[in-house]
């Protein structure tokens, strides 16, 4: 019976070291579930420490007892007897029911409690309305100007740093919930991920103790480019926040340049499909569309077209040009940008050289 | 009796034929329609293996073009559909086809033509999904086909979908019928609840939920076909329907559902553990109960799919609450089986190799399982490549890993042959690192931020989620090296000739009583049983100390040897000297012509044409109709 205690030691000292390794080696990647960065992440990480370990243990003893049993009672060659045709034993039936009955009582305090603790919603909390779209995220932060504006901005979040951020989250297109479907908005290292539907209003807590940005990503199957709708969090501090926020209040610059104002003509021009779709205010121009990402402060984000192309002059070029050869979109059918100009034409490649110059000037 | 002429033949006479090619058309032949389940499911198994390469292929890199967005997303949607319900749902049909009436000691099921009909609407239902291929798309929307996306979505892909799983369901609600009715009606005198083998309780159980858990999906796939081809408002937003509403009744059958793929494997491993062994199941009572429990308490926990959908606190708790409490009836089966093994005299056989794996896999899935009960954890699990671990080791590491063992075990009863043990132990030891190379990486690739149902990821996921990535699709290229040397194993064996004998594994329930393979009529006497494992008792007794002794001159194999079983007379009062007066039910067309009838009717629904609506209606009315009133075959008629 000692050599069979020991022979589990053994197991169980590898075990935990390939646990440690594993949890180690699994520790910072960027948009990692295994490394909380405020209160919302950290509480369900606490309850994993827990039953992570518990889990390793049960695993090292059921695994350990199946090759102690496979090798202990395998059928040696000279022995053709057959063994006792033990049929249960009630005794150990009834421990192994109870025991684990009784872990996972102990799991189900902790976790019932954080789920309403999680679920509440913070004092002091600033609210962000955020609003999934096909295939980009939408927020609006109701009032939050200097002169109570709304500021409205797309895929990148901003938050003051160390203070609890209360989403109302839905799902839209266009503005309502009609041809909308389900999202799910995910920042690993600030919260677990909570669905936007349709119809409805879903709420989440985030809170980023660092300065910092937090990667993201849409985590609820919605079609072409559900692995296109990345969403990003730039955590500042509060002075910085409130420049933001001042900033963003603040109506588009007006374009300097011969090629950049061309660009704001063509994008204001009567019947030009940008105002059809993206809202942008030029202070003696704007648009209200709904459709696409809000570009008044384009410049002031570093990444387009859920965030997954970085901001600069090719990548604006390329995307005005063909939109669907850089992310799979269904135009036709009414979710994502339609293409709007015959690349081949050196025309619609004056307009597009003239529209990026706008855009990029969108600060 | 016999005044058959020539004038009374018609092509409508019930055929009669029991050999030849086209025999397998008219079979109601329990074990024949387990042969050709199983034959499907494996072919099916094989292009579900297929798309799985193709997706693995495409995510060994970030950013990869291996295929389009579009590919990609029927790609993984058409893998899940495939293995759920044409490889792992049909093979739990194989196996309860050729088994059930086998191990109760029937001839045959209660409802032979409804049986016959069950596989051919398989069949006809899986080509009629794959059709979608070549007439504009498959399903694209996942296998779950979450509403609203499901009823928005450009083209007849999810149409294909609604309307294929709806002709599918009909396959399994029909045959859960007829395997309770055999079950419970049907087991040779003698055969208490109490002493079945435990897979007839698996098969009872899982064909339970399957009686209440297809007509859940069947509502559900009504309303999906109605929002999507004739544009009801059933799942719409914009017309004030919950898009919930989907997701409750979907996972309604969900749950309850991911029990019928893995029961089966649980009954299977839970035949071969003993016989390998050579011991009796550890606990009989409480793994029958523990898998009613499961089936019970199945119910209870499908909102534990919706963790992050939405659902209030209240909600979420009562749910993670009920799916700990389910982890208990599963943790005790996991014990049971490791002390079958214990004290036992252990044979290595490939079954068993298979049925071990089994349990230290499913431990695993079911570990991981455990974890995500664990609700605001889950909120960081959910709809990550750590779900796609754990429903893999649970459903490949469980239930493939158990169909697996079944195979080799039964191979010889069914073909009369053995399975080369040599490549057999080659095909579990790649089949068995290959397995966990692909999927267990996915836990951390999961955790570190890789959500599912994406065709790529980007590099700012981190270079280790690309190298778990790399190493999930080498593991898929071993699987696939695994199931070649499967299929050889399988092609050498069936060249070779038919000497197995009849109870090559010195095993423990009545199937193996009889021939290899059984005659049509299974058994030349109905057996009488007095014992659990009857026919284990037939050969061994237990002595003053509980080991178990040869009784006479050892374990012969025929079915009259060793003990007579006391008034052991069949009820067939006509009953003569040879088996020609066993009574066996009649082959008939008549499901496969009323099977016809279904996917026309589908392609009727989806291009509204009211001709193939018609046409479909016929064929199965009609079909209906000559099934209700065809008479026996003139030769049997007396």
């Amino acid at each position: 019976m000692r050599s069979d205690r020991l022979a589990r030691r053994w197991w169980l000292g590898l075990t935990m070291a390939l646990a440690a390794l594993a949890l180690a080696a699994c520790g910072d990647e960027p948009q990692s579930a295994m490394d909380p960065q405020g209160p919302f992440a950290q509480k369900p990480d606490d309850l994993w420490q827990i039953v992570f370990v518990i889990a390793i243990v049960v695993f090292v003893i059921v695994q350990g007892l199946i090759v102690f049993t496979v090798f202990k009672f395998r059928e040696r060659p000279d022995d053709t007897s057959l063994p006792v045709q033990t049929h249960g034993n009630t005794r150990l039936e009834i421990m192994w029911t109870v025991i684990p009955a009784l872990i996972l009582a102990g799991i189900a305090v902790p976790t019932v409690r954080t789920i309403f603790e999680l679920d509440a919603e913070p004092d002091g909390a600033m609210t962000v309305q955020v609003i999934g779209h096909r295939w980009w995220w939408e927020y609006r932060y109701p009032g939050a100007g200097p002169d109570g504006q709304d500021i409205v901005t797309a895929n990148e979040m901003v938050i003051p740093v160390g203070q609890p951020v209360r989403l109302e989250m839905t799902a839209q297109e266009a503005g309502g919930p009609d041809n909308a479907v389900i999202h799910s908005f995910w920042i690993p290292k600030l919260a677990g991920k909570q669905d936007v539907v349709p119809g409805r209003i879903t709420t989440l807590n985030i809170q980023a103790d660092s300065e910092g940005r937090y990667l993201g990503q849409c985590a609820e199957y919605c079609g072409l480019s559900h692995a296109n709708m990345r969403a990003r969090v730039d955590a500042l501090s509060d002075d910085q926040f409130q420049r933001w926020l001042a900033d963003q209040a603040e109506p588009a610059a007006e374009p300097e340049g011969e090629l950049a104002r061309q660009g704001k003509e063509l994008f204001f021009r009567e019947g030009s499909s940008c105002v059809g779709c993206h809202a942008l205010n030029a202070g003696d121009l704007s648009s209200g569309a709904q459709v696409g990402p809000n570009l008044t402060h384009l410049m002031s984000r570093q990444e387009f077209a859920g965030a997954i192309f970085e901001l600069n002059e090719d990548n604006l070029t390329a995307w005005l040009e063909n939109p669907s050869s850089m992310k799979p979109m269904r135009p036709d059918f009414g979710v994502g940008m339609p293409d709007l100009f015959d690349e081949s034409d050196p025309e619609a490649r004056r307009e597009i050289q003239a529209l990026v110059a706008y855009l990029l000037s969108l600060l | 009796m016999a005044t058959a002429t020539a004038t009374s033949r018609s092509i409508l006479a019930r055929p009669t034929a029991e050999t030849g090619w086209t025999s397998w058309f008219t079979t109601v032949d329990h074990k024949k329609i387990g042969i050709m389940y199983a034959i499907t499911a494996f072919v099916f198994f094989l292009i579900g293996g297929l798309e799985a390469i193709l997706v693995r292929l495409q995510l060994s890199e970030p950013n990869a073009t291996v295929l389009t967005a579009e590919q990609y997303n029927q790609l993984f949607t058409m893998h899940g559909l495939t293995m759920v319900f044409l490889v792992v749902m049909p093979m739990g049909a194989a196996f309860f086809n050729y088994l059930i009436p086998l191990q109760i000691g029937a001839r045959d099921v209660a409802f032979p033509r409804l049986n016959a009909f069950s596989y051919w609407v398989f069949l006809f239902g899986g080509l009629f999904l794959y059709s979608s291929f070549f007439l504009g798309g498959a399903p694209n929307g996942g296998w779950f086909a979450y509403a609203p996306l499901s009823t928005s979505m450009p083209g007849n892909n999810m149409a294909f979908y609604s309307v294929g799983l709806q002709i599918l369901g009909l396959s399994s609600l029909a045959a859960s019928v007829n395997f309770i009715t055999t079950i419970l009606n049907m087991r040779a005198p003698g055969m208490t609840f109490m002493r079945m083998p435990m897979f007839i309780w698996m098969s009872l159980i899982v064909n339970f939920l399957l009686l209440f858990a297809m007509p859940v999906i069947a509502v559900a796939l009504f309303q999906l076909t109605f929002d999507g081809v004739f544009g009801t408002s059933f799942f719409n937003p914009a017309a004030g329907a919950d898009p919930l509403l989907w997701q409750h009744l979907f996972w309604i059958f969900g749950h309850p559902e991911v029990y019928i793929l893995i029961l089966p494997a649980m009954g299977i491993v839970s035949e071969i553990l003993p016989v390998f062994s050579r011991k009796p199941l550890f606990g009989y009572a409480a793994v029958a109960f523990a898998g009613a429990a499961i089936g019970f308490i199945g119910w209870g926990v499908w909102a534990h799919h919706m963790f992050a959908a939405g659902l209030g606190p209240v909600a979420r708790a009562a749910f993670g609450l009920s799916t700990m409490f389910i982890a208990v009836p599963t943790g005790i089966k996991i014990f049971n089986w490791v002390f079958t093994m214990w004290g036992g005299k252990l044979r290595f056989t490939t079954p068993m190799l298979f049925a071990i794996g089994f349990v230290a896999m499913f431990t695993i899935g079911g570990l991981s399982g455990v974890t995500h009960s664990v609700v605001p954890h889950d909120a960081q699990q959910t709809d990550t490549y750590y779900v796609v671990a754990h429903f893999h080791y649970v459903l490949f590491g469980g239930a493939l890993f158990g169909l697996m063992a079944g195979t080799y075990y039964w191979w010889p009863k069914v073909t009369g042959r053995m399975l080369s043990e040599k490549l057999g132990k080659v095909h579990f030891w790649i089949w068995f690192i290959g397995f966990n190379l692909t999927f267990g990486p996915m836990h951390f690739a999961g955790l570190l931020g890789q959500p599912r149902r994406t065709y790529q990821y980007g590099p700012e996921l981190g270079d280790t989620v690309t190298i778990w990535n790399r190493i999930a699709t080498f593991g898929a290229l071993v699987i696939a090296l695994s199931v070649l040397v499967f299929t050889w194993n399988v092609i050498k064996t069936q060249r070779g000739p038919k000497d197995a004998p009849d109870d090559p594994w010195d095993a423990r329930t009545l199937e193996w009583l009889t021939s290899n393979p059984p005659a049509h009529y299974n058994f030349e006497e109905i057996p009488v049983v007095t014992h659990r494992d009857e026919f284990w008792y037939r050969k061994y007794a237990e002595d003053a100390e509980g080991r178990a002794v040869p009784r006479q001159a050892g374990g012969s194999t025929t079915e009259v040897q060793g003990q007579p079983p006391a008034g052991g007379d069949t009820g067939d009062p006509d009953h003569g000297d040879g088996h020609e007066h066993i009574h066996m039910p009649n082959p008939s067309y008549w499901p496969l012509v009323m099977t016809f009838g279904l996917p026309i009717a589908g392609y009727a629904v989806i291009y509204r044409s009211l001709v193939l609506a018609a046409i479909g209606g016929l064929l199965m009315f009609f079909g209906f109709y000559a099934w209700i009133i065809e008479p026996v075959a003139e030769d049997d008629a007396h």
